[in-house]
């Protein structure tokens, strides 16, 4: 109907259709940026940079020649990917006001394609976190939190207090990339995703968030955190767009080893999906403790969706899923620790006044440099790493890490097509909340059911589903086979049309800038 | 105790190594069974002394760093080139900026096989690579990539000759086993500057290509260790899979300090090229944890042979052992046989060949362009130039004489127009460089002999009528006192007479 028109209006039509530039398009990103700065979902924006990109891409619109879809579409990415001649920072007084002499490799290849990029988005310090509220430049604001639908349900309830206090998290650690699509201020933002960083503020914000297969996409000129586990990710507003994304970053990178040899062909997602001859697990694990019961009703509302559709759907066990988050903290700060090596005052970053010794001035330099869950993630890499440890921990997470990649191989093995879980335990909680319990405590809670994709180096993506009592979006998981993206997005656009997650209503965006708002909702660009 | 003691030299710009050694201390401190365990690893007994105490038995074994010879760094496309102005050969990556990648080189990893293959190792068709942690200003990214649990080659052998109290004649031949060859980065260069108390860093080494050769500990001297490394520097210039450029200072250090009774510290020294001598470097051995992880960046290093090599991949993008075997080029131990095999000159001349990088080849070519027998031409090049080069500290390649001067020079002695000593004359001469054949500092300097058979005998009559005491002692039996005379007529013709032809008219000339 009429909603579903809305809802697929095609702003790269638009732009080819001269309906909308390139620069008024860029223009009123700007715009809701600065209006909705009170989310501290950017950490830098390149107005000028993007203004000019925008007119070089209107110069080609002109000619009749842009360089596809994503000529002159607006995107933001996350600070922990280089970017040059735009600081890059990781959310860290280490590299505050670092400029990087390259781009990452997908910025590169999003440059090339016309695309427009508005700014670094804010992140947890070095990725590491789990709600985007651990970055030097402090937490991003859920934009549901300033909706209408979050506000009815919930802010009404609670009268005595103010709307300050009840702003929700983001989730982490890619929290402001995934608030900048949420919040229309562009149209699609790159995340990192190592233990779930990308499909967790996915799912608190209301957006498709997907982690492609390790190795399918570059990591040069990702900042890494853990490098066996990071991937690039890809936040939109509808599965379709995620595929376009997909399309233009996949493939071989002669700068990272660790990329597919072969290249990549881009693919477009059936419009009538059908799931009918797939067979659906449902991983008994996944009803993890603190599962949230509207969360769990969900998910098997989902599951009678595909029986309904003509999908077989069982359940199945991925046994060594409990020892996932373990085995994860050991491999994560030990690779953490050994990454952190190279902040040492010398080259880059900051560098401490402090110069009795060069030894001193490197540790003081770490100790200004880094926040206190960097430090406490280097502090137990290297305890792992030591000799007389690496063989019961290192070795031993490795081992298990095994383990679990064999548990999903032998239920994919087992003719099960796509795993479908939840993504977070429950929706995105008020910022006071979640600062009571630490980083550490907070990660290994929130990574749950999202990092053995990880572990296993699966392709995974979160979509919308539904808003929970509260108002809040919840999102659901669908695990894919290694390299089988096609078929997980097919299946993820099929399950999109039928929950139609509700649009974000921004009453206060909206007041303030009616015309920009009018545009930007017009959710997607393919 | 068996003391474990360690150093290791760097040469300025090829090779360090680290020669560790093991000693059996007296009875007092050590426990037979390590002193065994010292002895058995250079496979002999230890030898007691007279007073009962066990000597001090060296065991030694070596870890030999080769820079690889390639245009680009190991891991990045940043040149590799010697003396170039201080960071201007540094990528992104060597830089250890975030985000950079390590990518492996692949003519570094040939040149492994190739080394791997000349020292008799089995080459592991999947090797891995690891980081090694340690903070220092000339590591910018806090660790380095090597190979420490599973490397390239593993289990191979290298065989050396020495001379026994240092007689060249008596070569005996030895073998020391290879435990491994690991690839692995180069660190950079920190300058200290102590009166400002500043160190300045240079990253054009960071990240340059490195072979590390480990030895088991075979080596009971340190002039067996030097011969080994001498013998490895010479393959590894043969295959060109590096430099090899060497200082033998290190080991000629340890030599002395151990013979001088010192002990050998645990430290890692670095060749000082102006002093000539090595120097202690940083102190990164000890107690450090290097925190070894495997290099997640990098895929195992996957090598092919004939057999296992996929009919579809891309020829450009694996590296065949086999196809590698095929062309290694003949090695020192195969180039020596051939030498003594084709010149009939003797085993220890084939050493002295080979030990000089180019005069194998001008040694060739002044045989061939000359009617002396090689045997005799030995004699020349090893006595006389070799000798003029070390004097000055030349190379083979800028010496001021060409082997076309030589086999010139060689011809006139050979077609008996001048003696051996005026041979020598002119050898002086042409060292000046001044671009005049042997032929004409003979003629210009009046070195030919003396033809004129009256002209000798009237000067060795001059000679005998001279040396009253000389020619009694002669006719009294002693011949040898002959050759004083032979000398002084040599003398007297200034080297223009043949010594034989002396000879034979003095002897005539006294029994008459």
């Amino acid at each position: 109907g009429m909603r579903q028109l809305v809802w697929r209006f095609q702003v790269s039509s638009a732009l080819k259709e001269g309906h909308v530039t390139p620069t008024e398009l860029c223009q009123r990103c700007l715009a809701l940026i600065k209006s909705t700065r009170f989310l501290n979902a950017y950490i830098t924006v390149a107005e000028e940079a993007a203004l000019k990109q925008a007119e070089e891409s209107e110069k080609r619109y002109k000619r009749g020649q842009p360089l596809g879809v994503l000529d002159g579409i607006p995107i933001a990415v996350k600070d922990n990917f280089n970017t040059a001649g735009i600081e890059t920072t990781c959310a860290s007084n280490m590299l505050k006001g670092y400029i990087s002499p390259y781009n990452a490799t997908v910025v590169q290849k999003l440059l090339d394609q016309g695309a427009v990029l508005l700014g670094k988005t804010n992140l947890d310090e070095f990725a590491m976190g789990s709600g985007s509220t651990d970055g030097v430049f402090g937490p991003v604001r859920n934009p549901w939190s300033y909706s209408r639908q979050y506000k009815e349900k919930s802010v009404s309830k609670s009268h005595s207090e103010d709307e300050e206090s009840n702003w929700v998290i983001t989730g982490g650690s890619s929290g402001g990339s995934a608030a900048a699509v949420s919040s229309f201020t562009c149209f699609a933002a790159l995340g990192s995703d190592t233990g779930g960083s990308t499909r967790n503020p996915a799912a608190h914000c209301g957006v498709v968030g997907l982690k492609p297969t390790y190795g399918l996409i570059s990591r040069h000129g990702l900042i890494p955190l853990v490098n066996s586990m990071d991937v690039p990710g890809i936040l939109t507003r509808c599965v379709d767009d995620a595929a376009v994304v997909l399309g233009s970053l996949a493939g071989h990178d002669p700068k990272d080893s660790t990329t597919i040899q072969d290249n990549f062909k881009p693919f477009e997602l059936p419009s009538l999906p059908d799931v009918s001859k797939l067979s659906i697990g449902i991983p008994k694990e996944y009803h993890a403790p603190g599962l949230s019961s509207e969360i769990l009703a969900l998910w098997s509302k989902a599951a009678d969706l595909f029986k309904n559709a003509g999908a077989k759907v069982i359940e199945v066990s991925l046994p060594h899923t409990r020892y996932s988050i373990v085995c994860y903290h050991v491999l994560c700060t030990a690779e953490v620790a050994s990454n952190m090596a190279r902040f040492d005052g010398l080259e880059y970053g900051h560098r401490s006044d402090m110069n009795k010794s060069t030894e001193s001035m490197y540790a003081a330099t770490r100790r200004e440099g880094f926040n206190d869950v960097v430090r406490g993630r280097i502090l137990s890499g290297n305890y792992f790493l030591l000799k007389q440890n690496y063989e019961n921990y290192f070795i031993k997470a490795q081992r298990v890490r095994r383990l679990i990649a064999n548990d999903f191989l032998k239920v994919f093995g087992g003719g099960v097509d796509i795993l479908l879980t939840p993504t977070t335990l429950s929706d995105a909680v008020p910022y006071r909340e979640f600062i009571k319990e630490d980083n550490r405590t907070r990660s290994a809670q929130d990574d749950i059911l999202t990092q053995a994709a990880n572990m296993a180096g699966l392709p995974a993506i979160n979509v919308p589903t539904a808003l929970s009592e509260r108002g809040l979006p919840i999102g659901l998981q669908f695990i894919g086979r290694s390299f089988q993206e096609k078929q997980l997005l097919t299946v993820a656009k099929w399950f999109e049309k039928q929950v139609k997650f509700p649009m974000i209503q921004l009453e206060e965006v909206k007041r303030h800038n009616h015309d920009v708002f009018q545009h930007q909702k017009s959710a997607s660009f393919s | 105790m068996a003391a474990a003691v360690a150093t290791a030299a760097r040469g300025c710009s090829g090779v360090w190594c680290r020669a560790w050694q093991r000693g059996a201390g007296g009875p007092g401190h050590s426990p037979h069974g390590q002193r065994a365990a010292a002895s058995s690893a250079r496979g002999g007994a230890v030898p007691v002394g007279k007073s009962g105490l066990a000597p001090w038995v060296p065991v030694v074994g070596l870890e030999i760093h080769a820079q690889i010879s390639s245009n680009s760094k190991l891991f990045s496309g940043s040149q590799v080139q010697f003396a170039a102005p201080p960071n201007s050969l540094v990528s992104f990556f060597d830089a250890s900026l975030p985000g950079t990648l390590p990518v492996l080189n692949r003519r570094c990893v040939e040149a492994a096989v190739m080394t791997g293959l000349a020292l008799n190792c089995s080459i592991n068709k999947k090797s891995l690579f690891d980081r090694k942690h340690y903070f220092y200003a000339d590591l910018p990214a806090g660790y380095q990539i090597t190979q420490q649990r599973v490397p390239i080659a593993v289990n191979g052998s290298l065989s050396y000759s020495l001379c026994i109290d240092n007689k060249m004649s008596q070569m005996v031949t030895k073998t020391v086993r290879i435990k491994q060859i690991q690839l692995e980065q180069d660190s950079g260069k920190s300058l200290h500057d102590d009166t400002r108390s500043q160190t300045l860093v240079d990253l054009n080494r960071a990240g340059v290509g490195l072979m590390e050769v480990v030895m088991e500990p075979d080596m009971c001297c340190g002039e067996e260790a030097a011969a080994a490394v001498r013998e490895l520097q010479l393959i590894l210039q043969t295959l060109g899979s590096s430099q090899a450029v060497m200082a033998d200072y290190e080991i000629q250090r340890q030599i002395e300090e151990l013979e001088n009774g010192g002990t050998i510290l645990n430290e890692t020294r670095a060749f000082d090229s102006k002093l000539g001598c090595t120097v202690p470097m940083r102190d990164k051995e000890g107690k450090q944890d290097y925190r070894f992880m495997p290099e997640p960046n990098l895929p195992p290093l996957i090598l092919y042979d004939a057999k296992s090599l996929p009919a579809n991949m891309n020829h450009q993008q694996v590296v065949n052992i086999d196809w590698i075997h095929e062309r290694l080029p003949d090695l020192p131990s195969v180039k020596r046989a051939k030498l003594v095999e084709q010149y009939g000159i003797l085993p220890e001349h084939s050493f002295a060949l080979l030990n000089e990088d180019g005069l194998t080849e001008f040694f060739e070519n002044v045989v061939k362009q000359t009617q002396m027998k090689p045997k005799k031409v030995i004699g020349w090049i090893l006595n006389v130039l070799l000798s003029y080069l070390k004097e000055h500290s030349l190379t083979v390649k800028e010496s001021p004489i060409s082997s076309l001067m030589m086999a010139d020079l060689l011809n006139l002695l050979e077609k008996k127009e001048i003696s051996s000593t005026a041979a020598k004359q002119v050898l002086a001469e042409l060292w000046k460089g001044e671009e005049k054949t042997p032929l004409e500092i003979v003629k210009e300097k009046k070195l030919e002999l003396i033809q004129d058979q009256k002209e000798l005998e009237q000067i060795c009559q001059a000679v005998i009528d001279g040396q009253e005491n000389e020619v009694m002692a002669i006719k009294a039996g002693n011949l040898k006192v002959l050759n004083k005379l032979i000398g002084l007529v040599q003398r007297e013709t200034r080297g223009r007479s043949n010594p034989v032809l002396v000879k034979q008219l003095l002897e005539k000339k006294l029994s008459e």
